[in-house]
């Protein structure tokens, strides 16, 4: 395994990436835990000119909660930081369930929550458990800043909003509601060792005993996370029961354009579409009601 | 262009030339001649390669070695510095038989280093799930779960002892 040739930056200021980021133009990456990069370099699948790091810029690591304002987790903090966050396990668990099914001990060590994102996979664990949760992430470079929704965020396999030129500097969750929970769940063929075969995010509002505001977002089952509007549309006004249950999740399996590969054929990802998609709605249902108390 | 770096490998400091193409593992294997450290997979799959960078276990093929630049190393040789006296952890795993080919060992014993400085007392559970990014085409894992639990054991015993003398 040897890599490519490249020449290699690890800027003590978010400023002075921006400008390599800038100055080398095409052929420049960032790289935070290269979990993602370094595969693709030995695979052969992507050949650097310029790995601008980002893991020297103090700060950019940072975990901040406020209980009015939310989450925000900074671009290079790794994923095992975001496991033993005790505020995180109690305000966001879904995000929890996300990143503790992802890679290993040792890739978690090194990964990011902000890598995990940019590299944009359609499998990517942690985008259906934000995007239900309404996250958004900040974009710099040498022109300025900017906030999206992560929901506008993914365009396809490998494609983003993201401009030549900008570092994804830090991800935003909202302030955790009364009334609210959400839930993540996947499957694979070998737990967290293997990418997800099939991953569902579902995040529910309650109110009165009946759902309503609903996000459903289903991973590696298109070419980016997918958001099953009609399944969320047919949740709204109607209590948790079997019934519910049913409709909504056989709704979800119709929604998804899932590909047959070494992973599971497309018909093995439909039906557990179907089931994820119930058992998600389930959890979530309780975690709302839970946080009611 | 060569980058300057120092690290700190098990105790002892270098300064080394590398390229910044060069991986941790490739440097420790080849520069430093310390082929304790295995390389599988280089893809991050099998755990062979693990190795502890400032208190964290990571994989040395996907590490670049100018990355670790002024951090400081942990690799199987580490753990028994004298050649002596064997480490509990490299004990226990002869005493119930989790080596047979010894390619999975020394990744499978710096995971087990980092797992029992964060969890003394890991579950069976815990230990499979601290393993779960490391093969092993020989044991069948039993026996390596058993012998980290046994070390744990005795890991704190001693650090037990050390705190009463
Ligand atoms: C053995 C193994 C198992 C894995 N299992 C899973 C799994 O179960 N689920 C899963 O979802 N993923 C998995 N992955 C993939 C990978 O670990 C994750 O996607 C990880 O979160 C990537 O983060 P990173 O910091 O290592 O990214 P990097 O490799 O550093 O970067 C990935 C991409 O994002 C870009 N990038 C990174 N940070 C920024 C930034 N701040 N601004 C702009 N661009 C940026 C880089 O240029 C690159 O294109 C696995 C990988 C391995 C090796
Ligand atoms: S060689 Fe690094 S994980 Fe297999
Ligand atoms: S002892 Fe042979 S691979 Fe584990």
């Amino acid at each position: 395994m040897r890599l490519p040739r490249f020449e290699y930056y690890a800027p003590e200021t978010l400023e002075a990436a921006l400008s390599l980021l800038e100055d080398r133009g095409e052929g420049a990456f960032v790289m935070a835990g290269g979990t993602d990069m370094m595969v693709k370099m030995s695979h052969g699948r992507l050949k650097p000119k310029t790995i601008i790091s980002l893991k020297s810029i103090p700060g950019m690591d940072m975990i901040s909660f406020d209980p009015a304002n939310g989450m925000m987790i900074g671009a290079t903090t790794r994923l095992a930081d975001i496991l033993t966050d005790l505020r995180i396990e109690t305000h966001y668990p879904a995000l929890i369930q996300a990143v503790q099914t992802m890679a290993n001990v040792e890739v978690r060590n090194m990964a990011t929550l902000a890598g995990n994102i940019c590299n944009a996979a359609p499998s990517a664990d942690s985008a259906p458990p934000l995007m239900v949760m309404n996250a958004e992430v900040s974009l710099a470079s040498v022109r300025g800043e900017r906030r999206l929704p992560l929901s506008d965020f993914f365009r396809g396999p490998g494609l983003t909003l993201m401009q030549a030129g900008e570092i994804m500097t830090s991800i935003h969750l909202p302030a955790p509601q009364v009334g609210r929970g959400a839930s993540y769940m996947r499957i694979s063929a070998r737990c967290g060792v293997d990418i997800a075969a099939v991953g569902v995010g579902v995040e529910v509002r309650v109110q009165s005993g009946v759902f309503s505001e609903a996000r459903i977002v289903l991973g590696a089952v298109a070419p980016v996370p997918l958001r099953a509007s009609g399944s969320e549309a047919s949740l709204i006004g109607k209590p948790l029961n079997d019934e519910t249950l049913e409709l909504v999740s056989d709704m979800a399996a119709h929604e998804s354009k899932p590909i047959s590969d070494v992973r599971a054929s497309a018909d093995y990802r439909k039906r557990m579409v179907a089931v994820l998609t119930r058992r998600a709605i389930t959890q979530a249902y309780e975690r709302s009601t839970a946080r009611h108390s | 262009m060569k980058h300057n770096i120092k690290i700190v490998v098990n105790g002892d400091e270098y300064s080394l030339a590398v390229d910044p193409w060069r991986t941790l593992n490739e440097a420790l294997r080849e520069d430093l001649n310390l082929t304790g450290t295995k390389l599988g997979c280089g893809t991050g799959d099998c755990g062979a390669c693990t190795v502890i960078v400032d208190g964290r276990a990571v994989s040395s093929c996907l590490t670049l070695a100018v990355s670790v630049d002024g951090k400081s190393v942990t690799t199987v040789e580490g753990l028994a510095p004298s050649g002596d006296e064997l480490h509990p952890i490299q004990e226990a795993f002869i005493k119930t038989g989790a080596i047979q080919c010894g390619f999975c060992t020394s990744g499978m014993e710096i995971a087990a280093l980092h797992l029992l400085s964060n969890n003394p007392s890991p579950t069976e559970l815990e230990i499979r799930k601290g393993l779960s990014g490391h093969l092993c085409r020989c044991t069948g894992y039993n026996q390596i779960v058993e012998a980290i639990s046994v070390a744990g054991e005795k890991m704190k015993k001693c650090c037990h002892e050390e705190e009463r003398s």
